[in-house]
C-alpha cells in the first residue's frame, strides 16, 4: 500500500509537469486549432536560461522568476517573427514550420550548452517527509499555483475575457475593439511561461539536456487529447491521469519494465480515444455540411 | 488537418478522366529525366550511387505516405514503423531463412499492407490530432518491440542484423553499389507507375473525394471505411517495400534507424516536396537524402539549427511545396507566350 501510495505520488508530480505541458498546447490549439510541436523545446530552452542564471549566483526564486519573463518575452517574439508571417499557409506547412523550430531549439541548445547532462538545483530538499519525497510535493505544489493563477486570470481578468473571445470568435472581437493578432502573441506568451515552469519543475527530477523535453512533450500531447484538447481543464487533468497511469503501468506490470513504459501508455491512451474520440472532457465537433 | 485545399491539378483529374495528350516538350522532359537517372551512376562515385540509390528508396516511401495523408487526408507521423518493418521483414527472411534479396520485397510489401490495414480499421474512428497521435504511438511502439528481449532471437535485439550486399547479377559490370542504384531505380518505375495509374483511376478520385468531403463521397456510394482503410493498406505496402530496399541496399538494420526521426523526416519530406502529388515524393525524396548532409556543409557546429531555418524558409516560399512551385511556374511559363503573341 505505501508502495502504490508514492508511485501514485509521483505520478502525481511528473503529471503536473505533463499537465502544465499540456496547458500550453491547449492554449495554442484554442486560438488556433495548431499543435505546437516546438512547445518541448521551447520549454527546454527556457530552462537552461533558468540554470545559467543559477550558476552565475543568481539565487533560485529570482532566477525562477526572471526565466519565466524572459520566456514569455520570448514566446511573443517567436509568435511575432516566425508564425505569423506564415498564418495563411496550409496546416501542414504551419506544421513544417514548427518542427524547424523544434529542431533549431534543439541545435541552439546543445551548441551553446553542450549535450551533456547537467545537474539542476531544486529548491526543494531530496529527501523524504512521513514516507512522501518533499521534491515531489513541492514539484506538484509550483504546478498547482500556476494553473490557479492561469484560470484566475482567464476567469477573472479583462485581458483574460478578451483573449478568450478572440480565441473563440475572431470576427466579433475584432468589431468589438479587441487586437485579435496581439492577443494570438499574447497566448503564445503565456503558453511559453507556463512551460517554462514545467520545464525548471522537471529538470531536477530527469537532469538537464538538449532532449529532455521529446517524451514530457508525447505525455502532455497525449494528456491534452485524452482529457479533450478544447477543455483547459480537461487537458490538465488528462496531464495528470498520464503521469499517474505511466508510473503505476511501469511498477506493477513487470514485462514492461521502464523499457515499454511510453509504449504501453500511448496504447491504454489510443484505447480510451477509440471509445471517445473527442477525449473524455472533450465537445466532440459538429461540423455543418 | 483534413480539408486540405484542392489544387489546380486534382481539380483537373477530379474533373474528367478523359487523358490529355502529352505535349512535346513534356516528352522531351521525361525522356531527359530518364537517361540522366539512367546515366547517373556511371559518371558519380559508388558512394554518391548509394546516397541517390537513397533518395529513390525514400521516394518511393514518401508516395506511401502521400496516398494517405497527401490524397486521402489521414495525417500518419508513424510512417517510420512501417518503414521499420518492411526493413525487418527483409533482414530477418535474408539472415535467417535465406530468401534472396529480391524476393523479400513482395513480401514485406504485403505484411506491411496487412498490417497498415488492420491499423487502418481502428484508424477509421479517429481524425486529425486524435490519428496523429495514434500513429505517433505507432511510431514509438516499433523501434522498442525491435528492442525487447523476448523478441531478441528474431531481431537480435539492440545490436541489429548485418547483411551481405549482394553482387551484379548475370556477370553484369557493375560494381554492387552500381548494381543497388538500378535495381532500386526499377523498383521505384514499377511503384510509381502503379500508384500514378491508381492515384489517376476511380480510386484515386473515391481517396480525394473522401478527404475534400466525406459525407458527399458517402453519398454517391463510396464505401468510405473500406477505401480509408485499404488506402492505410497500399500506403503502408509502399513504405515497407521502401524499407525492404533500404535494408538491403545498407546491409544493416538497427533499431537506432527507425526512431521517431524517420517518421519526422518523411513527414518532412512529403509536405515539402508537395501534397497530394506524385512527382513531389521524388523532390521529396532528394530533399530528405540530401538537405542534412548540405546544412552540414553550411555550419559543423548546428547542422539542425540551419535545417530548421532551409524548413521554415522553404514553407515561407513554397507553402504547396516544391511540386505546387514547379506548377505555378509551369502555368506561367505557359501563359507568358500567348499573351505576347496577342500583344504582336
Amino acid at each position: 500500500m505505501e508502495l502504490f501510495v508514492q508511485q501514485v505520488l509521483a505520478g502525481l508530480a511528473v503529471g503536473g509537469i505533463y499537465a502544465s505541458l499540456a496547458l500550453a498546447l491547449v492554449m495554442i490549439y484554442q486560438a488556433t486549432e495548431l499543435v505546437n510541436f516546438a512547445q518541448g523545446e521551447m520549454a527546454m530552452f527556457s530552462t537552461y536560461i533558468a540554470w545559467q542564471l543559477v550558476q552565475s549566483g543568481i539565487p533560485f526564486w529570482a532566477a525562477f522568476f526572471l526565466t519565466i519573463i524572459i520566456s514569455f518575452a520570448g514566446g511573443i517574439l517567436i509568435e511575432r517573427l516566425i508564425i505569423r508571417p506564415a498564418r495563411n499557409a496550409p496546416v501542414l506547412a504551419i506544421v513544417i514550420i514548427f518542427i524547424g523550430l523544434l529542431v533549431i531549439l534543439n541545435s541552439l541548445a546543445g551548441w551553446i550548452w553542450t549535450y551533456t547532462n547537467q545537474i539542476f538545483p531544486s529548491p526543494f530538499p531530496d529527501r523524504p517527509y512521513l514516507g512522501v519525497n518533499i521534491q515531489e510535493l513541492g514539484a506538484i505544489g509550483v504546478t498547482l499555483v500556476v494553473l490557479l493563477l492561469v484560470f484566475a486570470f482567464f476567469r477573472y481578468t479583462t485581458l483574460g475575457l478578451a483573449m478568450r473571445a478572440a480565441a473563440q470568435n475572431p470576427t466579433s472581437s475584432r468589431l468589438v475593439g479587441i487586437r485579435v493578432g496581439w492577443m494570438l502573441a499574447l497566448g503564445w506568451g503565456l503558453a511559453a511561461a507556463i512551460g517554462a515552469v514545467a520545464g525548471i519543475m522537471v529538470a531536477p527530477k530527469l537532469q538537464l539536456d538538449p532532449n529532455i523535453m521529446g517524451s514530457v512533450l508525447l505525455y502532455a500531447f497525449a494528456g491534452a487529447l485524452v482529457g479533450g484538447i478544447s477543455s483547459p481543464g480537461g487537458a490538465v487533468l488528462g496531464g495528470f491521469a498520464v503521469g499517474v497511469i505511466e508510473n503505476l503501468v511501469g511498477t506493477y506490470v513487470p514485462v514492461v519494465g521502464s523499457q515499454l513504459k511510453l509504449a504501453v501508455a500511448l496504447v491504454l491512451i489510443i484505447g480510451v480515444l477509440t471509445v471517445r474520440p473527442a477525449g473524455i472532457f472533450g465537445r466532440s465537433v459538429v461540423h455543418r455540411v | 488537418m483534413t480539408n486540405a485545399p484542392v489544387t489546380g491539378a486534382e481539380a483537373r483529374t477530379i474533373a474528367g478522366p478523359g487523358k490529355p495528350a502529352m505535349s512535346p516538350a513534356r516528352l522531351a522532359g521525361i525522356a531527359l529525366a530518364v537517361a540522366v537517372a539512367l546515366g547517373l551512376p556511371f559518371v558519380v562515385s559508388d558512394f554518391h550511387s548509394f546516397q541517390l540509390t537513397q533518395a529513390i528508396i525514400y521516394a518511393i516511401a514518401l508516395l506511401g505516405l502521400n496516398m494517405l495523408t497527401g490524397y486521402n487526408g489521414q495525417i500518419s507521423l508513424g510512417h517510420g514503423a512501417f518503414y521499420a518493418i518492411g526493413a525487418y521483414t527483409a533482414a530477418i527472411l535474408i539472415d535467417k531463412a535465406g530468401v534472396p534479396y529480391y524476393a523479400t520485397l513482395p513480401v514485406a510489401g504485403i505484411l506491411c499492407f496487412v498490417v497498415g490495414f488492420l491499423f487502418g480499421l481502428p484508424a477509421l474512428r479517429l481524425e486529425g490530432l486524435y490519428l496523429a497521435l495514434a500513429t505517433l504511438a505507432l511510431a514509438l511502439v516499433v523501434p522498442q518491440l525491435l528492442r525487447f528481449r523476448p523478441l531478441e532471437g528474431l531481431t537480435d535485439g539492440v545490436q541489429g542484423i548485418s547483411l551481405d550486399k549482394p553482387e551484379a547479377p548475370f556477370g553484369l559490370p557493375l560494381t554492387p553499389d552500381q548494381w543497388l542504384y538500378f535495381f532500386a531505380l526499377l523498383v521505384a518505375a514499377i511503384m510509381f507507375w502503379a500508384g500514378h495509374n491508381m492515384l489517376k483511376g476511380r480510386i484515386g478520385r473515391a481517396m480525394i473525394a473522401i478527404r475534400d468531403h466525406h459525407i458527399s463521397a458517402e453519398t454517391m456510394g463510396i464505401n468510405t471505411a473500406l477505401v480509408k482503410s485499404t488506402t492505410f493498406g497500399v500506403s503502408a505496402l509502399y513504405t515497407g517495400v521502401a524499407g525492404a530496399l533500404s535494408a538491403v541496399v545498407v546491409a544493416f538494420v538497427a533499431p537506432d534507424s527507425f526512431e521517431l526521426f524517420l517518421s519526422i523526416s518523411l513527414l518532412v519530406g512529403m509536405v515539402i516536396g508537395g501534397l497530394a502529388s506524385v512527382s513531389g515524393a521524388i523532390y521529396g525524396g532528394l530533399f530528405v537524402q540530401f538537405v542534412p548532409n548540405v546544412a552540414e556543409e553550411i555550419s559543423k557546429a548546428a547542422p539542425w539549427a540551419i535545417y530548421g531555418v532551409i524548413l521554415i524558409l522553404f514553407m515561407y516560399f513554397m507553402p504547396a511545396g516544391i511540386a505546387g512551385f514547379v506548377r505555378q511556374v509551369q502555368g506561367r511559363l505557359r501563359t507568358a507566350p500567348t499573351r505576347s503573341s496577342a500583344d504582336g
